[in-house]
């Protein structure tokens, strides 16, 4: 059953898009299959499957309204942002969902890259690159369990495209930054800002490229992200990819990732979620080609009464694919976690290597974990294994470094941050390790209320 | 340095040790042999801080301080040190790292300035010699995947980093080959003078050939049933505990 919406705001917002910022006729008549599904679904309930852990019922009872176009100097963007911007690499900005040509820098891309902000590109005369023919494909918005992402479709008002062409290597990480800030003035008390970012990713065939995806927020701030990322992976692509959800603690995320991988394509993605209410990571990708490589690994910090959720879908559709997941999390106080990983096999798909693991660290007797693995598998030919471990910190250890004089509270988070280190190394962007690990263990040696680990 | 009196102490609700008396000065090398089961680890764990272990009587006191009040790194960094019988594997935590945390705890109790990466590396060097242990030792988390004896090894390393002033080496002669028993026993031996006591618990004499004591005591039923010097274990070695085991029995009853 659907949970009822408060459908108006919902509503004025679509029509509100529908009316300025609809995009090419095809786009906006994808909105509207997508609003009438939206309509259709409702927020997901627990009683959906793929909701069972997570209850949405705080943003179902929320009124949000699409957050409006704020200014923000470069020194307020950089307390946001983890990395990237100062570095020098090609950054794209989103304030309140708003695209913001002043603090973005694509700098020089090499030829054949486009960063574009994707209401510029709807703008433009056309549409050579074909936004039109990946956009919607590959995100699902019809099952009842999809409505947040058949909400964003309906309702995105802007969000990246990025397009490689073939054999092309970029150097250089792209970082798509996303921040919500409060406009306090422009809303009623009851009203709080959304926002719907679209990412759009199409590699070609032998190229190779990065991408960062940051979401932050002011803190304190009650907001709603609701992202949408479809990637197409060409032949023989490789692509790294980062999602680091840095939320303000107040604020709900969710977020759908769609992958289409075409033949010996190679891809990893690194969920980093240390921010956020609730947040919600969605990952589906489809090995739609012999021999593609797909890494998913994620890492989650949860204190408080935050819920983090995880769900993975790996379709292993042809044969000689491999898939690894990894996800570790480490939780405090009443902290909820969820991590739900799906495989399926299909009957093609021989001599597939999927391995997945999930391994939770409970640093309280209140956090807790909902892991499930789901292997669904069609092939007589595979190699596929799963596991899932949820402990404390290992007592024996804690005595050892004790007895070697670190203090009680220094050996928590040696040990803390060892659990999480084998994450952090295989982070291939020497300097997101590094800010990470950084930002890791200033907030591990904070001791005291509230200064564990709080990132939002 | 170390004043043990009618120490008891229980796990769960089983009593281990049940009434230890020893003293220890410095310059001394003391051995605790005995059977299993008979408290041999248990006396290294209460003297190290184990928190699974109830003292539920006695006393020890540590240059003139109650010991026991103190939490774990309270007597590392007053330089009590234990070898542990089962040294524990750490994933993801380096030795330097752990080693160079601990020797800055050490340092900073004895009001000496802390080592930065640079000097840290001279310090150890040195040390790394003297038990054979190679320059990439440094760089593997803690213990993982290590032989027996490179655990070992690496405790008897870490002692000699951190220049304790009481060593308390809880069976470590226990699964080592001729080789690791003879870098492990230079290592310990490189180590005796006459401010540093060292408390050798084992199993076995064989260790004490290398490692020559100038006590012995002989652990039972979790008291000591008997103490002499270096002849003793020779005379353990030859008759067995069993005839401990006899010989307090009869005292017993």
């Amino acid at each position: 059953m659907a949970q009822l919406v408060a459908s108006s705001p919902y509503a004025n917002a679509f029509e509100q898009i529908q009316r300025d910022h609809a995009g090419p006729a095809a786009i906006a008549d994808l909105r509207r299959v997508a609003f009438d599904q939206f309509s259709t679904h409702g927020l997901p309930t627990t009683s959906s499957e793929e909701w069972r852990f997570t209850n949405v019922r705080p943003i179902a009872d929320t009124t949000f309204v699409p957050a409006r176009a704020v200014a923000l100097t470069h020194e307020e963007l950089a307390s946001f942002s983890v990395t990237g911007a100062l570095d020098g690499w090609p950054t794209i900005v989103f304030v309140n969902g708003h695209y913001d040509a002043a603090l973005s820098s694509v700098g020089e891309l090499p030829d054949g890259v486009v960063v574009e902000s994707l209401a510029n590109v709807f703008s433009s005369s056309s549409d050579s690159l074909g936004v039109e023919q990946y956009l919607g494909k590959g995100a699902d918005i019809r099952s009842d369990s999809s409505a947040f992402a058949a909400l964003n479709t309906a309702l995105f008002r802007d969000g990246v495209f990025v397009h490689v062409a073939a054999n092309v290597v970029v150097d250089h990480p792209i970082e798509m930054l996303f921040v919500t800030t409060s406009n306090s003035t422009d809303l009623n008390a009851t009203e709080s800002p959304m926002t719907h970012p679209r990412i759009l990713i199409v590699a070609g065939e032998n190229s190779q490229i990065r991408l960062v995806e940051t979401y932050a927020g002011e803190t304190d701030t009650l907001y709603l992200t609701n992202v949408v990322t479809e990637v197409v992976g060409g032949e023989n692509s490789a692509i790294d990819h980062y999602k680091l959800v840095r939320e303000a603690s107040a604020a709900y995320h969710i977020g759908h990732m769609h992958l289409r991988l075409n033949r010996s394509a190679n891809f990893s993605s690194h969920a980093i979620t240390l921010g956020g209410n609730i947040v919600r990571n969605d990952t589906v990708a489809v090995l739609d080609g012999e021999g593609v490589s797909c890494t998913l690994n994620g890492l989650y910090i949860a204190k408080g009464q935050r819920l983090v959720d995880n769900h993975t879908t790996i379709h292993h559709a042809k044969p000689h694919c491999e898939s690894h997941e990894l996800y570790k999390g480490i939780l405090d106080d009443q902290a909820h976690a969820v991590f739900n990983g799906k495989i399926v096999v299909e009957i093609d798909a021989q001599k597939t290597d999927a391995k997945q693991t999930n391994k939770a660290l409970l640093l309280s007797e209140d956090a807790q974990i909902n892991t499930k693995p789901e292997l669904e598998i069609f092939a007589d030919d595979v190699k596929c294994t799963h596991g899932a471990t949820v402990g404390q910190l290992d007592a024996d250890a804690m005595f050892y470094l004790r007895a070697r004089g670190l203090g009680l509270e220094q050996a928590r988070s040696v040990l803390i941050h060892a659990f999480a280190s084998d994450l952090l190394n295989r982070i291939g962007i020497q300097s997101i390790r590094k800010d990470l690990d950084e930002l890791l263990l200033a907030q591990l040696s904070g001791s005291g209320e509230g200064g564990f680990y709080e990132f939002g | 340095m170390l004043e043990i009196s009618n120490l008891h102490a229980t796990v769960g609700n089983k009593e281990i040790l049940t009434g230890i008396d020893l003293s220890v000065k410095a310059g001394e090398v003391h051995a605790i042999m005995g059977p299993n089961g008979s408290g041999k680890s248990t006396l290294a764990s209460v003297l190290a801080g184990r928190e699974e272990f109830d003292v539920t009587e006695g006393s020890v006191v540590f240059q003139g301080q109650d010991l026991l009040e103190m939490e774990p790194e309270e007597r590392a960094r007053k330089g009590i040190f234990l070898a542990f019988q089962y040294p524990v594997e750490i994933p993801g935590v380096n030795n330097a790292y752990l080693l160079k945390a601990a020797l800055n705890e050490v340092r900073k109790h004895r009001a000496e300035s802390e080592l930065d990466a640079m000097d840290f590396m001279a310090f150890v060097k040195e040390r790394m010699d003297i038990l054979e242990i190679d320059q990439s030792f440094m760089n593997r988390p803690v213990n993982e995947g290590f032989s027996g004896g490179e655990k070992k090894r690496n405790e008897i390393f870490q002692m000699a980093v951190l220049e304790p002033k009481l060593a308390i080496m809880d069976e470590t002669d226990s699964g080592l080959d001729i080789d690791a028993l003879r870098i492990v026993s230079s290592g310990v031996n490189a180590m005796r003078n006459a401010e540093r006591a060292t408390v050798v618990v084992t199993h076995y004499q064989r260790l004490l050939n290398y490692i020559v004591p100038d006590f012995v005591h002989v652990l039972s039923g979790g008291r000591i049933v008997k103490s002499g010097g270096k002849e003793l274990a020779l005379e353990l070695e030859d008759k067995g505990y069993s005839w401990i085991e006899e010989t307090t029995e009869t005292v017993g009853s």
